[in-house]
């Protein structure tokens, strides 16, 4: 009988790649697995992890790409990821067989440290002393064969960024599984594994003896808080007695470690690294003499933050045009091709806007991933953050969270998508829940429609306009980094978060790496928070299409719009030509010419007529979405607006704005009667054409004329605008915002977080604009 | 016992303590600040904090506050 398929495959081998940040860990899995990649995500956790496959000598492998890290000492659970993987504790994965420890030819004395931690872990170690070329170029001879006899392990010279090694690599990850020899770890002093025992004994724990050394080791660690869930004071009082032993015989944790395993590193650095008498100066130290200067770095961080902030404004913006182009093209040939009706309706106005909802910001996402990239891989974001550090730990952040916050001025979503190289979690988490208060470039057109209907007045001060959109900018940057701080003192409080950041040495960045970061950063978002903003779209579209049947029955409200459209373009030129004949009638004569024809009076009865017709349309649409489900909403939600100074359809456009704030422009369009308004008539008349003009014209016209039929608006519209405008700075009315927290913090509770505390912030800046306002001008 | 934090950019000095938080310590550690070890002042933020360090050949970012715990013997 001949043997089971699944014995005459190839086995896969699991190998996972773990490193110092800087050391060419995504260099290497990028030279190992090339195209053959995929994003791994761990649930409860906001880590993801690199997967490639290649094939060794006709072997499957699956290399997995762990978070560059300096140590095993896990402090969170995202730490704890990596390390549980390792010791094959994730179900997700089966336990490594090999593991590859990257470390910098350069920089061995530092980076053999984590290498002597995983050597403890019982799978078979690989070293890859990457960057053989910069160790040369500053003058190093290693001695790798020496290297290997002292580590107890193979080691592989590679240069990953020209595939360098890559071979040999595969080969010596081949043999060592095959070999399968646990290789011996650092040995530490026996007092420390005689009080590991103990503790092993007193606690009757079966933890691994890396995760037991661990334990005695961290203090304050992962493996400590999970341990003291499982045991209680039984585990603080043995683990206290313990390290208090340890102390008294001169082994205080957490030295003894770093004293064993830097000993160990010095002893095979000696025999196998010989450096050049003089120390040369490096690149990196003469380029850092101007990047780092008091005068010169401050003036080049300005400008490369300029640079990178106006492309995210300016080079984007004839992309989404593009885009956005594109999707209308897309509209009407569908509008064109279909019937009317529900179906219709949900694929123009639901899922094709909704996906032009989407796709509009990947030109942002991915400029920003192209400087991000660029910017990390040369070396300057550390650059950036140690100059900007002071700054930002006012907030309580630390200088990783400038670009974020920076880039969020343009947009939330590609800010909260760069927190990803802040390393610690609390600082990530903070950045995410502050950077959608920065006021970003979709909150403009509802400033310039407020601003244009109610504050900048003729004859009123020319300042003024522009010192309230000043003022609305001002909102975002100052309440951003007081909530951080509010963040960081209550719901991410923590033991006092370490800053200590490694400069690394500036290198060329490579033009794929950085493609691929962008072209992963568009997908991810397209995928992942893509869906999610669909669905919200479709939704609010569905609460204010439905219910579309009229109260009189008979033909429903989209059929009856349907029908006066197709009426009023019959008489569209008979209008035409009266409204000509009636402005001409106004004109006054020049001196001595014949006094202009005038109107019959069958004509002015008949003018009036024709533009209740042309009118009807806009007419019916705004009965349609004040009668629709979020119309009636709004309605009854009337008291909580009403201390706002607002009314039921201000109310109703704020909730339909959920989708994008911007969309307000669209609803208040729709509700004064207006029909349809084109957003870009706002945030940049020049582009828009002379009918959008007009169309936004006449939104800001309808509305003033609609709040001074009201006691309260009529008197108050100022205040009322402003306490619009102020809730429209402060809220997070942005589907793809929460989308992209989601997404990043793998979990609902912080977008729900986000959205709960923005709106409530919203609500009571607008109360307290809209009352303080009513004071001064009553 | 002078501290890392009151280096002046240039200055070389020996670490003979590193003391403050644990989660801090094992930090400094891990990145090779170690009693014994020498280290370099390369230079200061322009706001005046943090500092720039070369230990061995790789160069860290430490706030001042965290400077203060190490002591040091000036070479």
């Amino acid at each position: 009988m001949p043997p089971l398929a699944n014995t005459m495959q190839n086995p896969t081998l699991t190998v996972a790649l773990v490193g110092n940040p800087n050391a060419g860990k995504s260099t290497l899995f990028n030279a190992l697995s090339g195209l053959r990649q995929r994003v791994g995500n761990y649930p409860g956790v906001t880590v993801e992890m690199k997967k490639g496959r290649f094939t060794a000598d006709g072997v499957e492998v699956d290399l997995i790409d762990l978070p560059g890290t300096y140590s095993l000492a896990a402090r969170s659970p995202d730490e704890m990821v990596a390390v549980d993987l390792l010791l094959g504790r994730r179900a997700e994965e089966p336990k490594p067989a090999v593991v590859v420890s990257v470390v910098d030819a350069t920089n061995l004395d530092r980076h053999l440290y984590l290498t002597s931690q995983l050597l403890d872990l019982g799978a078979p170690v690989v070293v890859a002393v990457n960057m053989i070329d910069a160790a040369n170029a500053q003058g190093l001879t290693l001695d790798y064969a020496r290297l290997a006899e002292k580590l107890g392990v193979p080691v592989v010279p590679v240069q990953a960024n020209n595939g360098t090694g890559i071979d040999a690599l595969t080969k010596a990850i081949r043999a060592a599984a095959e070999g399968g020899a646990a290789p011996r770890g650092v040995a530490f002093p026996p007092a420390f594994d005689e009080a590991a025992n103990e503790l092993r004994a007193a606690l009757g724990s079966d933890l691994p003896p890396v995760l037991l050394r661990r334990l005695l080791i961290d203090v304050g660690g992962y493996v400590e808080q999970w341990q003291t869930e499982v045991h209680g004071p039984k585990l603080t009082d043995a683990l206290a007695a313990a390290r208090a032993k340890l102390a008294a015989a001169g082994h205080a944790v957490p030295g003894v470690e770093a004293r064993a395993r830097f000993a160990w590193v010095r002893g095979a650095v000696a025999v196998a690294v010989a450096r050049p008498a003089v120390k040369p100066v490096t690149w990196t130290d003469r380029i850092d003499a101007v990047l780092t200067h008091r005068f010169w770095g401050t003036l080049v961080f300005l400008v490369v933050m300029f640079l990178m902030f106006q492309s995210i404004f300016l080079w984007a913006k004839p992309l989404m045009e593009e885009i956005s182009g594109a999707l209308d093209w897309c509209g009407k040939k569908v509008e064109g091709a279909m019937d009317g009706g529900p179906l219709r309706a949900l694929l123009v106005d639901g899922v094709i806007k909704g996906v032009g909802g989407v796709q509009v910001f990947l030109p942002q996402i991915m400029i920003l991933f192209g400087f991000v990239a660029v910017l990390e891989d040369c070396g300057y974001m550390a650059r950036a953050a140690f100059l900007m550090d002071r700054v930002m730990s006012k907030c309580g952040l630390s200088g990783k969270s400038f670009i974020p916050m920076l880039s969020s001025v343009a947009c939330a979503i590609p800010g909260v998508m760069a927190t990803r190289v802040i390393e610690n979690r609390r600082d990530r988490l903070a950045t995410i829940l502050v950077a959608p208060l920065m006021s970003c470039s979709a909150r403009l057109p509802v400033y310039v429609l407020l601003i244009g209907a109610f504050v900048a007045k003729p004859g009123g001060s020319a300042w003024l306009p522009g010192l309230v959109l000043f003022g609305m900018y001002m909102i975002g940057f100052t309440v951003a980094p007081l909530v951080a701080l509010v963040l960081k003192k209550t719901l991410l409080r923590g033991a006092p978060p370490v800053f200590v950041m490694e400069l690394p040495a500036y290198r060329r960045p490579k033009a794929s790496a950085v493609a691929r970061r962008m072209i992963g950063a568009g997908w991810a978002f397209t995928l992942r928070a893509g869906t999610i903003i669909l669905a919200a779209m479709v939704l609010v579209w569905a609460l204010l299409y439905f219910p579309a049947s009229h109260p009189d029955g008979g033909d429903t409200y989209p059929q009856r719009i349907e029908k006066a459209e197709d009426a009023a373009k019959e008489k569209e030129d008979r209008l035409k030509e009266l409204k000509e004949k009636d402005e001409k009638s106004k004109e006054k004569p020049e001196d001595g010419a014949p006094p202009p024809p005038q109107l019959t009076e069958d004509e002015a009865k008949e003018l009036e007529a024709l533009e209740g017709v042309a009118g009807l349309p806009d007419m019916l649409n705004g009965e349609w979405k004040r009668q629709s489900a979020l119309g009636r909403a709004g309605l009854a939600m009337e008291p909580v607006f009403r201390p706002l100074g607002w009314d039921w359809k201000i109310g109703v456009a704020a909730m339909a704005s959920f989708p994008a704030r911007e969309v307000i422009v669209g609803t208040f369009g729709l509700l004064y009667d207006v029909g349809e308004v084109d957003t870009k008539a706002f945030s940049d008349p020049k582009k828009a054409d002379a009918e959008a003009k007009a169309k936004a014209a006449g939104l800001t016209k309808a509305v003033q004329d609609d709040w001074k039929k009201d006691p309260i608006r009529g008197k108050y519209g100022a205040p009322v605008a402003l306490s619009i405008m102020v809730f429209f700075a402060l809220c997070c009315q942005c589907a793809a915002t929460l989308a992209v927290i989601k997404r990043e913090t793998q979990s609902w509770a912080w977008p729900a977080f986000t959205f709960a505390y923005m709106t409530a912030l919203a609500y009571v800046g607008a109360l307290a604009t809209f009352q303080i306002g009513k004071l001064i001008v009553g | 016992m002078p501290t890392l934090a009151d280096l002046s950019p240039g200055q070389s000095a020996t670490v003979t303590a590193v003391t403050g938080a644990p989660a801090l310590v094992q930090r400094l550690y891990e990145f090779g600040l170690i009693e014994g070890e020498r280290v370099e002042v390369v230079a200061r933020a322009p706001l005046g904090d943090p500092i720039d360090l070369r230990v061995g050949n790789s160069r860290l970012s430490l706030r001042r506050a965290e400077a203060t715990g190490i002591a040091v013997e000036p070479t």
